[in-house]
């Protein structure tokens, strides 16, 4: 059930800072929107106000509006709660929770969110690791700690974390930044298939990754250190690599600069 | 998917419609918090309590029962049980809060009746117990006099042999000091004390004195110098060391020269919070320095007095200008306690950015 | 390389060698280090010594005996009512103090306002160090009388569980004060050493878990609880250490007597510490010994106790070893 995001005026602030201003852009479904800027030009901030987690951060603050389909995020009644619920995240340093098994892990979010039988919830944590390429490698040792996988195995098993719950829209906050390149692969090669059935906006700072897995490429930049960011231009990936509309994005691609 | 499995009914992720959802009001719980003081103070007049404690207890019970209910019928039992969370957090938050005001409020406002420069400068001698007047002065000075004494055995070799730890350690006989610096920070104060008495007493043969009491005190000083010296050797980074005697200069000075001064601030801190700590035991100086009305100046000859012990008599005497006292000489203890605590701190705060962390 | 190394070894150990200033200070640190177990191993060997000149003529078994005449003909002593004691108002005491210790320090870390939750931690960082004959005189004056009213309305409403009735009609100078007043004395270290593991508590996971759409409490189930497991044992044994040995307080609250009474209501009985300080002064030398037998049961007990704590933080890193 993947849904179109669509946001307008949106700025954040971290206390009296605006880290990101007057953002509007719509997302959409069944595509890969990468977000590609300069450090420090709010585009993991963006990606966190798109679930709520921003406002997590002591300070965090939102102005504007989230449309999801035709809700909006940051209507007044809305459960922060069932927002994350809805969409879904996978961050830039692969999270399971240490104290779980690797089955544990990925039924962590069922289990928040309703009573399952153990057959059912056996069939959704098989049907969440083989939607996140890892089924063949953990089948054996589901009941032993997450933690005892590699990188690019907890990056994935944090995937199935995210999928187990069907999530309308899955963000992705660099999540192949702390992996080595075949495990990056192996993240990207699933990326592809996931967009067939979620939303997918993924933060990185590589621009070839972007340029392999996107569909849509927004760029982000600052005018200066302690300015916000803003949104400069988004459009098709191709377009934004071969012939970008804005004269800065395409110092920024040609390596001019960031 | 086989066959095989689409013929079952296919585990379908249960999720709700909406985004929304109906929520309590922002000022709820402060709603409920007042209404649940309220009732529960009507129940306690009216049920004819006298201890408050019962009409708080109702309070909060009511507290954590209301909310829960109330937000079980409106947002649902994941909510409900979240709130409950929270209130119950507050709960223990005032719960904690309420006995240590009040502990805080009495020492001072019982404790400010008595007070003045004539209770800090006399003694106890020839002052009978149902009268008013005498002072502290005598255990004040003993109080003192015991905590010098009990400092210089016990700070340098507390910090001695978190040198040995830190800088030379490594080996078994590391491992046992470590270990048994922490089975040491564990002992009794009054075990402490009792060891004193079976050797320097009874064995010995000496008499009670400050000087007895300084040693027990010293050994429950010892492991806290040992430990908080260790954790400040330990944030002292390495490039300094290196640095040092990639100079040519020898191990002993550059831990006398680089090391401890970069540590000092932190050292001195855990020096003064253990000092603090040794000022308000009271059980091993009731055993080994005996107690007396007198102002004795020689630590090492005949009983003192000191503070907590004083306090303690005072109340064990139970008369009321007796129990003033008490009160008097537990502000004065406090205070200088307190003061110990806050100069420690203050000193840890000035000195912190040094220390590279 | 087999053969170079004992060379630079030995031209190592003559550079050490040749300068006096890192022997004697290497000997002093070591030194020290070594006084320290010297101390440890007088304490008990000592307080064994004399703690079986004592027991030797002890007439009854020391560890079933209700009664503390030293000074008898014969001398009688035991320490069955002390160890009822001490444990029964340590177990009061932690019941109590552990959940409201855990309450506290996810109110500083997780739940207060950031505004209030600095000045909170340091407010109950220095009440850590408020001397325990304050909490002793507060107790007895203070705490007893308000007591008085909550022991009432127990034995009325409670006393069917038969521990909270009250047969004897005295102040409330009873065990269940006693540990009330610990629970309280034992509040702030434990507290102190709660919030510190739980602030430690990695930020990833609490994301993780926020991002699954888990509301705050489910959040602290599923990070910070697990993550704080084995820093929350620990504390709750060093405040188990602090009130098995707390001598003061409870001697100035505990109206004693040598006598087991499951009635917790009731005044009377005594632990190792308060027996101590109560039976000191008129103790002879043979008395002195008695007691010294008693408190050396109290150091093995907090040994144990402290050992125990240990045991189960080691045993706790293997199992989540991995994950750090």
């Amino acid at each position: 059930m993947a849904k179109r995001i669509d946001v307008s005026g949106l700025s954040a602030y971290y206390g009296a800072h605006k880290a990101i201003d007057d953002i509007s852009m719509t997302v959409e479904p069944r595509s890969v929107t990468a977000f590609i800027g300069p450090s420090g030009c709010g585009k993991s901030t963006f990606l966190r106000t798109l679930n709520r987690m921003h406002e997590v951060t002591p300070g965090g603050r939102v102005e504007g509006k989230v449309m999801l389909d035709d809700e909006n995020l940051y209507g007044t009644n809305v459960d922060p709660v069932a927002v994350r619920r809805t969409v879904g995240m996978v961050f830039q340093r692969p999270n399971p929770f240490p104290t779980m098994s690797i089955f544990d892990n990925v039924a962590a979010g069922l289990r928040l969110n309703g009573k399952y039988k153990k057959s059912q919830l056996n069939e959704i944590v098989e049907k969440s690791l083989k939607g996140a390429n890892l089924w063949n490698e953990v089948k054996d040792r589901l009941n032993k700690p997450g933690s005892g996988l590699s990188g690019g195995q907890q990056q994935r098993l944090c995937i199935a974390r995210a999928i187990a719950v069907e999530p309308d829209v899955l963000l992705m906050d660099e999540p192949c930044s702390a992996l080595d390149p075949i495990s990056t692969l192996a993240i990207e090669d699933l990326i592809g298939e996931l967009k067939e059935r979620f939303t997918i906006v993924i933060v990185t700072h590589n621009m070839q990754q972007a340029a392999r897995v996107s569909d849509r490429t927004a760029f982000f930049n600052l005018a200066a250190v302690g300015q916000p960011g803003k949104l400069i231009e988004l459009d098709d990936t191709e377009r934004i690599f071969s012939n970008p509309s804005v004269q800065a994005t395409e110092d920024y691609i040609s390596g001019r600069f960031g | 998917m086989s066959h095989a499995i689409q013929d079952r009914p296919v585990a379908t992720v249960k999720r709700t419609g909406s985004l929304s959802s109906a929520r309590l009001p922002r000022w709820s719980p402060i709603a409920i918090a007042a209404g649940s003081i309220a009732a529960g103070i009507g129940i306690g007049v009216a049920a004819g309590w006298h201890s408050k404690i019962q009409w708080g207890m109702i309070a909060a019970l009511l507290f954590v029962l209301t909310t829960y209910a109330l937000t079980t019928k409106v947002e649902g039992s994941r909510q409900a049980k979240d709130n409950v969370a929270t209130s119950l957090v507050w709960v223990c938050f005032v719960l904690a809060v309420v006995p240590l005001v009040s502990l805080a409020w009495v020492t001072i406002s019982k404790g400010m009746e008595v007070l003045d420069v004539y209770f800090l400068t006399h003694s106890m001698n020839g002052v009978l117990d149902a009268e008013a007047g005498g002072g502290v002065y005598h255990a004040l000075l003993g109080t003192i006099e015991q905590v010098a004494i009990a400092t210089v055995i016990a700070a340098p070799i507390g910090l001695l042999t978190a040198v040995y730890l830190v800088e030379y350690g490594g080996g078994k006989l590391a491992q046992a000091v470590t270990f048994f610096v922490d089975v040491m920070t564990g002992i009794p104060s009054i075990v402490a004390g009792l060891f004193i008495l079976a050797t320097w007493n009874l064995m010995l043969g000496f008499g009670p004195s400050g000087f007895a009491g300084a040693m027990a005190l010293a050994i429950l000083m010892m492991p806290v110098v040992v430990r908080s010296t260790e954790e400040m050797l330990k944030l002292v980074p390495n490039e300094l060391r290196e640095a040092s005697l990639a100079l040519g200069i020898p191990k002993w000075r550059t831990i006398l020269k680089v090391v401890l001064p970069t540590a000092i601030g932190g050292i001195t801190t855990g020096v003064m919070l253990a000092v603090a700590r040794i000022t308000g035991e009271t059980a091993p100086v009731l055993l080994l320095v005996f107690g007396t009305k007198l102002i004795n100046p020689n630590p090492f000859e005949g009983a003192q007095s000191s503070l907590p012990l004083y306090v303690y008599e005072q109340y064990a005497v139970g008369t009321d200008a007796a129990v003033s006292r008490a009160w008097a000489a537990a502000l004065v203890l406090i205070a200088f306690v307190m003061i110990l605590n806050l100069v420690a701190r203050g000193i840890a705060r000035w000195k912190a950015p040094k220390t590279g962390r | 390389m087999a053969t170079t190394t004992p060379d630079i070894q030995r031209s190592r150990r003559a550079k050490s060698a040749s300068r006096p200033g890192d022997r004697v200070f290497s000997g002093l640190s070591r030194g020290s280090g070594i006084t320290l177990l010297v101390i440890m191993a007088a304490i008990a060997g000592f307080l064994t010594y004399r703690a079986a000149l004592a027991i030797s003529k002890d007439s009854t078994n020391f560890f079933t005996t209700f009664e503390w005449n030293p000074a008898g003909n014969p001398p009688v002593f035991g320490i069955a009512v002390l160890a009822f004691g001490t444990v029964v108002s340590s177990i009061i005491a932690m019941a109590i103090a552990v959940p409201v210790a855990i309450g506290i320090a996810l109110f500083i870390s997780h739940y207060a306002p950031r505004k209030l939750a600095k000045p909170l931690a340091y407010v109950v960082d220095l009440l850590a160090a408020v001397p325990s004959i304050i909490y002793g005189l507060w107790g007895a004056i203070f705490l007893v009388p308000y007591l008085d009213g909550l022991n009432k309305w127990l034995n009325e409403y409670f006393g069917w569980t038969y521990i909270f009735d009250k047969a004897n009609d005295g102040p409330a100078r009873n065990l269940f004060t006693v540990g009330i007043l610990l629970a309280i004395m034992i509040l702030p270290i434990i507290t102190n050493v709660t919030r510190e593991v739980f602030l430690q508590a990695p930020k990833m996971h609490e994301e993780a878990a926020l991002a699954l759409g888990a509301t705050r409490w489910e959040v602290i189930r599923m990070s910070v609880l697990p993550f704080g497991r084995s820093g929350i044992i620990s504390a709750s044994m060093l405040g188990l250490g602090r009130a098995l040995g707390e001598t003061m307080a409870v001697a100035v609250v505990l109206s004693p007597s040598f006598l087991i009474s499951g009635h917790l209501l009731d005044p009377g009985g005594g632990t190792f510490a308060q027996n101590i300080a109560a039976k000191f002064n008129e103790a002879n030398e043979f008395g002195r010994d008695a007691l010294i037998a008693s408190g050396l049961v109290l150091f093995a007990i907090t040994l144990l106790v402290n050992g125990a704590a240990r045991w189960i933080i080691g045993r706790r890193k293997e199992y989540s070893g991995a994950a750090a």
